[in-house]
């Protein structure tokens, strides 16, 4: 395969871009997509009829404080000096002050961040282990019950408002169960007790060895993990199932069939490896976008991360803390996306 | 496979070890609520402004003056012992109490409030106007409020203003005395240590702030050596769930001790609850409906008459609204001393008929209300609407956040507003001076923080007696003139004063003590004790 690539790149008179060549246009494309995405948001933001002053002085404030904070704000400048000195900022690592927590907002980014994280990473994990088996049984149980059964589930879990469905989780398994714990990441009498390091409580938890403090926060993490979760689930359940149907249609899995292999290796084997690089650009996806933060499940279960952080910013046109948050979530994206493709690499020899 | 099942059985294990392990009741020294604190923006009494914090900071900071939780109705000396006026009633000199300490254990001295106030006053941040208006200036308030030695310090105002009115006015969020010692050694390019204090705090009150996380918590300890004795509770914990559903949710748990933020509905499901009681504090925030002076056809005294008869308060009182607010006619709330409590309007279309005829406006006409995205503004909205259309007004309804809001009301883009207010103090001339003291109707005056001129409304005899009631040295005839500003108010001007609003109050029943007054910075958790 790739001795074929390289007689096509020789036969036709070009050589394969040097790796030094590849890494400055990976930089060059991420320097364009940060820029593209801050020119965005400050732009929406400027058009947005929200007065950022008045998110900070109140609407009681008199004309004179009115125009103090305005001129500190420098919202008397051109739009494009604005951006142009918020550039600067940026250029040194400053992502400037949030109006709303008057903190940094790489301050409040390492708080609300780590939350997120947290959440969409346990998410992820139950959307892979459940739905991808879940997806392959569907699959091979093509048009009869279990198939049935799964399509329902991805059904529901797909269009099920997360918002009720989080209601109704925490009304049955908090409130009348008591299985786990109710919303917030933390028993409150546990707050402040271990030092942040990584910012991701389990972590935290587990460095300390603090283990009633790790059996809290993961009582308090299972709710709105699964909640979330089970709309990773259901996506990637569904995808998995029509690759796989995909997939085990070809005629190579008929060969293998018909040389005796177990069925078991054929389908894992086989079949799913074949889906693999488009589950990766499933999972990668879905992973991104959860990171971006779940402003409704966070709000029900009071889960203080970065898509509330990102929402109520954006309400107080809270400019600093929204571009900062932008730029989180846009680093995700690339970042998934690069890991992506170093994933593909691993799972298909075709693609090195 | 084998793996994977492994895995499963290890997640479903951990899952399993972490159920159940939240505890069943909050501990017997915390008082626990759950509120929606995201107003929360910053701790420094010389910037508070939003309802979150002007209740924090009571509970953290003693003032110059002060409502206690024991009488609320009864103005008091906080730091100030005894106080005396004179000058023509425009000096009054204070004594302080003697062995007040603040929390880092400086004593609190004469010198520590006259630079509190001085503080707020160069400092001039929003809620700075309430002692500005003396007329206090960056540049004389050194010189007119001063400590005289180190139990004694006067304040002189510039202004006629009631003496009175001077006390309640030192007994608001900015007249907080706090650790100057403390805040001057944060100090950072001569910013009064405003950067410092915005999340700490310097105070000598029943609590200290020991912790605020953004949209998170808020955690305040006891100061044992407190003047009144040592709060109840040793800790209390705001801790932020803006869904009202979990906070029920939470409550019903026994994970809180207090929900602050029950839906009506809300508040009815629990009400069967043995181990909850719902309390109701009345507050002297009002929902009123502002028309547009400068629109043509709004800027008739007969039109807005005409709306004070079509809308039907008790209805909404009595439905939606049902123990969340009551009907209220007069710009200063039920309740408070020189509050009006007649509530002459009720629906009678054929009056409001025969008013919008005599203005000329018999077929009806259209206009757009602009409320407030959050309940119960757009329900009130609505029953308005439904209202108005009884009386051939077809009524538009757009409703904005506040953040979008304001802007357009500031800058009198609306034809009606319906929107809230609450006092800025303790004094009718907090909401007089809004509602109906305009000096100065221009547009380029931009006198954004008043009421009267953001509907572009101004009368000469209700200016005038607003102005004399405030510089009224009587406090009978006091009273007497704010009654007839509020009923003069209710016949003329923009306003159409709907409800005042009863804030209730889930809590469970072993809780005790909590006191939350008219005014959104009356609010006191060191009387709050379990059983």
């Amino acid at each position: 395969m790739r001795a074929s690539t390289d007689q096509a790149a020789v036969g036709s008179g070009l050589t394969p871009p040097s790796t030094l060549v590849k890494i400055i246009g990976v930089l060059f494309s991420l320097a364009l997509t940060f820029l593209g995405l801050t020119a965005i948001t400050f732009v929406i933001s400027r058009v947005m009829p929200v007065d950022p002053v008045l998110a900070i002085v109140g609407d009681r404030a008199s004309n004179e404080v009115y125009q103090q904070v305005y001129l500190q704000l420098g919202l008397d400048k051109p739009v494009y000096v604005q951006y142009l000195k918020y550039l600067g900022q940026l250029a040194q690592g400053d992502l400037g002050s949030s109006i709303m927590t008057t903190r940094p907002v790489i301050e409040d980014i390492k708080r609300f961040f780590p939350a997120t994280l947290e959440l969409a990473t346990v998410a992820t994990l139950l959307g892979i282990f459940v739905g991808v088996p879940m997806g392959v049984f569907a699959a091979v149980h093509q048009g009869r019950w279990p198939d049935h059964i799964v399509r329902v589930v991805a059904l529901l879990g797909y269009s099920a408002p997360i918002f009720w469905l989080g209601l109704v989780a925490l009304l049955v398994f908090y409130a009348k169960l008591g299985w786990v714990a109710g919303p917030g990441r933390l028993d409150v009498y546990y707050d402040g007790i271990i030092d942040p390091v990584t910012g991701i409580l389990l972590i935290d938890a587990a460095l300390v060895r603090d283990w009633e403090i790790f059996r809290n926060a993961l009582s308090h993490l299972v709710l709105p993990a699964s909640i979330l979760g089970t709309f990773a689930l259901a996506y990637i359940a569904r995808m998995t199932r029509s690759f796989m149907l995909d997939q085990l249609s070809q005629e190579y899995i008929l060969t293998a069939r018909v040389k005796g292999i177990p069925e078991s290796r054929v389908i894992w084997g086989h079949a799913f490896r074949n889906v693999l690089v488009q589950l990766i650009t499933i999972i990668g996806l879905t992973y991104a976008s959860l990171l971006e933060g779940s402003v409704l499940t966070e709000t029900v279960f009071s889960w203080p991360g970065i898509g509330q952080y990102i929402t109520n910013s954006l309400f107080n046109n809270d400019m600093n803390a929204v571009l900062g948050g932008t730029i989180v979530v846009g680093v995700c994206f690339v970042g998934i996306n690069m890991l992506s493709d170093l994933l593909y690499r691993l799972v298909d020899p075709r693609i090195r | 496979m084998k793996k994977l099942r492994t895995i499963l059985l290890g997640i479903t294990t951990a899952v399993m070890l972490g159920m159940g392990a939240s505890q069943a009741a909050t501990p017997a020294n915390t008082f626990v609520m759950a509120k929606d604190i995201a107003d929360i923006i910053t701790m420094d009494p010389a910037e508070v402004f939003e309802l979150t914090t002007g209740e924090i900071i009571a509970n953290i900071y003693d003032r110059v003056m002060m409502f206690e939780p024991e009488d609320l109705q009864t103005l008091v000396g906080g730091v100030a012992e005894s106080w005396e006026v004179g000058n023509g009633g425009k000096t009054i000199t204070f004594k302080i109490r003697s062995g007040l300490k603040f929390h880092s254990g400086n004593p609190v001295r004469a010198e520590d409030v006259a630079w509190s106030l001085q503080r707020v006053v160069k400092l001039n941040k929003t809620p700075a106007f309430i002692i500005t208006q003396f007329g206090w200036t960056a540049d004389n308030v050194d010189g007119l409020v001063k400590a005289l030695d180190d139990r004694r310090f006067s304040v002189t105002i510039t202004e006629e203003f009631s003496p009175g009115l001077v006390l309640n006015a030192l007994s608001a969020g900015v007249a907080s005395v706090v650790d100057k010692e403390l805040v001057m050694s944060h100090e950072k390019d001569g910013d009064l240590g405003y950067d410092w204090l915005k999340s700490n705090s310097a105070g000598s009150g029943a609590f200290s702030l020991k912790t605020w996380k953004a949209n998170e918590i808020v955690t305040l300890d006891a100061n044992a050596g407190y003047r009144h004795g040592a709060p109840g509770m040793q800790r209390v914990i705001l801790r932020h769930v803006a869904e009202p559903s979990s906070q029920r949710l939470l409550l019903e748990k026994a994970d809180i001790d207090m929900a602050r933020n029950l839906t009506p509905d809300q508040v009815k499901g629990v009400r069967g609850n043995s181990e909850i009681a719902i309390d109701g504090y009345p507050k002297g925030t009002i929902v009123y409906m502002a028309a547009n002076a400068g629109h043509p056809v709004l800027g008739k005294t007969e039109v807005v008459q005409a709306i004070r008869h079509l809308v039907n308060y008790e209805a909404m009182a009595n439905s939606f609204l049902a123990g969340q607010f009551v009907v209220h006619q007069a710009f200063w709330p039920a309740g408070l001393w020189g509050a009006l409590e007649t509530t002459p309007y009720k629906q009678d279309v054929a009056r409001a008929r025969s008013l919008l005829k005599a203005a000329g406006h018999g077929d009806g006409f259209e206009l757009t209300i602009h409320t407030l995205t959050n309940s119960p503004f757009p329900e009130i909205a609505q029953a308005v609407q439904a209202d108005l259309a009884k009386g051939g007004i077809k009524a538009n309804i757009v409703t904005l956040e506040g953040k979008t809001l304001w802007p357009k009301y500031r800058a009198r883009e609306h034809d009606i507003i319906l929107a809230r207010w609450s006092p800025d103090y303790v004094d009718p001339h907090s909401n007089a001076d809004a509602f109906a003291h305009n000096p100065d109707n221009r547009l380029e005056a931009k006198l954004t923080g008043v009421l009267a001129w953001r509907n572009a409304w101004a009368d000469d005899s209700s200016n005038m007696l607003a102005v004399k009631a405030r510089n009224e040295l009587d406090l009978g005839k006091r009273k007497e003139q704010y009654l007839e500003l509020q009923t003069m108010l209710q016949k003329t001007g923009p306003f159409v004063i709907m409800f005042q609003q009863n804030e209730q109050v889930a809590r469970r029943n072993n809780l005790r003590g909590f006191v939350s007054g008219s005014n959104f910075d009356l609010v006191f958790y060191r009387n709050v004790k379990k059983q």
